[in-house]
């Protein structure tokens, strides 16, 4: 009983951070119809960012905050630079793109950092909280995850919902042309777009590292699961990609906890193809237009 | 108001729009007429920017605009109601509203004026878009046009799809916003009849090509003319 305790207990924790690389993944469905599979390596440039910064400053926060601020940078100049160039090609140069970017961040880090793989701190204790007299697998520092990736899924959520930024994103992305034709700027808010969905990912990134520790190809399972989990939501649904990234959290804690953890890539996989196969528009799939 | 000259539009290899010439003057209706594929949607495109002339201009209050992007002429004061009514299916009524009057500020219409205008869409505010009828999206789309104050209205065939009564009242609610708000309306039909019926001018296109510009009176004692191109 204190294993499966234990094993939701992780999957909560490392399932928040899939929700978050989830989200990125589904901001960036919606605003352009891209998968962009250069996430992985973003978040891996931007968690680099903060380990060096860390490290120079001996300043967590100061590392967070920076990952967070290139992340920002980062999502608007791929945006600006690379993507504003295939939004209207067909969405197979938007892919060959990305993984063309992914590659290039992935050498470039190679280049600058190195390529062996190396640690970075956990925010806060990774001790696990002491109840009754046994030690969970549930640290403060797994309370910080969940805390950070609820509070950014409220704030996209209040973003979305509540102001009116939020409403001309939402009209840029079901409809350009219109939005075009009632003075949203359009391309703004795709750069906007991409811009939040890196930042989101840069979270994902620094919550990730300690325990993936950071290296040029060390991010590559988390865009498989976070893709997976995407899915798995719907990818035109952030609320889907949460509970997507808690439910794929869970699958996979549970797997490695009574499978052993090699089949945990496997289960990601079949997760994936069995969503796909069963049910490919998700948990949350979009509203459909009621043709008239 | 709005003043098109020889404006020319290609479409790949096909002229779709051929040195069309119109004015719409503020307070008045122009009617565009036509079949299928005569290039009414294409003129209306170009004028707001969604289409890039090959040659020509467009001026709207005497500055020119031609070729600018869509977003500079919106806020110029066009407003252009698309082809099959252009609501966004995934937002509300009233969102898609707001939307309207986002670029405008303190200056667009409150939402209860276009409440009052359209009492149905006030009884329908927090449903999804893609809830609305026909008639209720046609309504919604030409209020989100409204709100944001514009100096000239183009819409795109406002019938299609239409029962006949919510025609009538569509084109009797164009006339009034015509008259009352001194607005330029450009309105693109290919329900030649109620269009004429509330139009100040009636401009006839074949191929892209202006074929007649002439009163509703003389475009309809013309049989030549309707039977040719108006279908009636």
């Amino acid at each position: 009983m204190t294993k499966f305790i234990d094993l939701t207990l992780n999957g909560i924790s490392t399932g928040a951070i899939y929700a978050a690389v989830a989200l990125a993944l589904v901001l960036i469905w919606r605003a352009t119809r891209i998968v962009n599979f250069a996430q992985g390596g973003m978040l891996m440039l931007t968690t680099f960012i903060a380990s060096a910064v860390i490290n120079s400053t001996g300043s967590y926060v100061a590392g967070f905050l920076v990952a967070l601020a290139s992340g920002l940078l980062l999502g608007a100049l791929v945006e600006v630079i690379l993507i504003r160039r295939v939004e209207q090609a067909p969405p197979l140069n938007a892919v060959i793109v990305a993984l063309g970017l992914l590659v290039l961040l992935q050498a470039t880090a190679g280049m600058i950092w190195g390529n062996t793989p190396r640690s970075f701190p956990a925010a806060f204790s990774i001790r696990g909280y002491r109840v009754g007299g046994t030690r969970l697998l549930f640290a403060p520092n797994d309370t910080f995850i969940l805390l950070a990736v609820i509070a950014v899924a409220l704030s996209l959520a209040i973003l979305f919902r509540a102001t009116s930024l939020g409403l001309r994103m939402r009209a840029a992305a079901f409809q350009p042309e219109v939005a075009r034709l009632l003075g949203v700027r359009v391309g703004r808010m795709f750069t906007l777009g991409w811009a939040l969905a890196a930042v989101v990912g840069s979270l994902a990134g620094v919550l990730v590292a300690p325990s993936v520790f950071v290296g040029p190809n060390n991010f590559d399972p988390i865009l498989i699961f976070g893709f997976t989990a995407a899915v798995l939501g719907g990818l035109d649904s952030p609320l889907g990609a949460v509970v997507g990234g808690l439910a794929l959290g869970l699958v996979l804690s549970y797997v490695s906890g009574y499978e052993g953890s090699s089949m945990v890539t496997l289960a990601a996989l079949a997760v994936l193809i069995v969503v796909l196969m069963g049910r490919p528009t998700g948990l949350f799939p979009a509203a459909r237009e009621r043709r008239v | 108001m709005l003043e098109v000259e020889a404006l020319t539009t290609d479409y790949g290899a096909i002229r779709a729009l051929d040195g069309v010439s119109l004015e719409v003057s503020a307070g008045t209706v122009t009617a565009v007429l036509g079949a299928n594929g005569a290039g009414k949607t294409t003129l209306l495109r170009t004028i707001s920017g969604l289409a890039r002339p090959a040659g020509g201009r467009v001026r709207l209050e005497g500055a020119e605009i031609t070729g600018r992007p869509v977003e500079e002429i919106v806020r110029r004061g066009l407003a252009h109601v698309p082809e099959g009514r252009g609501v966004i299916a995934e937002l509300t009524t009233e969102e898609n509203l707001r939307l309207g009057g986002l670029w405008r500020g303190r200056e667009a219409a409150p939402l209860d004026e276009m409440y009052d205008l359209f009492p149905r869409l006030a009884e329908r505010r927090n449903q999804p878009a893609s809830r609305l009828s026909g008639g209720e999206r046609q309504m919604l789309s030409i209020a989100r046009a409204l709100i944001s104050r514009p100096k000239a209205l183009l819409l795109d065939e406002p019938s299609l799809g239409l029962a006949p009564v919510l025609v009538a009242q569509i084109m009797a609610l164009l006339r009034r916003l015509a008259d009352t708000l001194a607005l330029a309306v450009l309105l693109v039909e290919q329900n030649a009849r109620s269009a004429l019926s509330i139009a100040d001018r009636g401009v006839v296109l074949n191929l892209g090509r202006v074929v007649a510009d002439q009163e509703p009176d003389q475009l309809q004692a013309d049989e030549r003319l309707r039977h040719a191109y108006l279908g009636f």
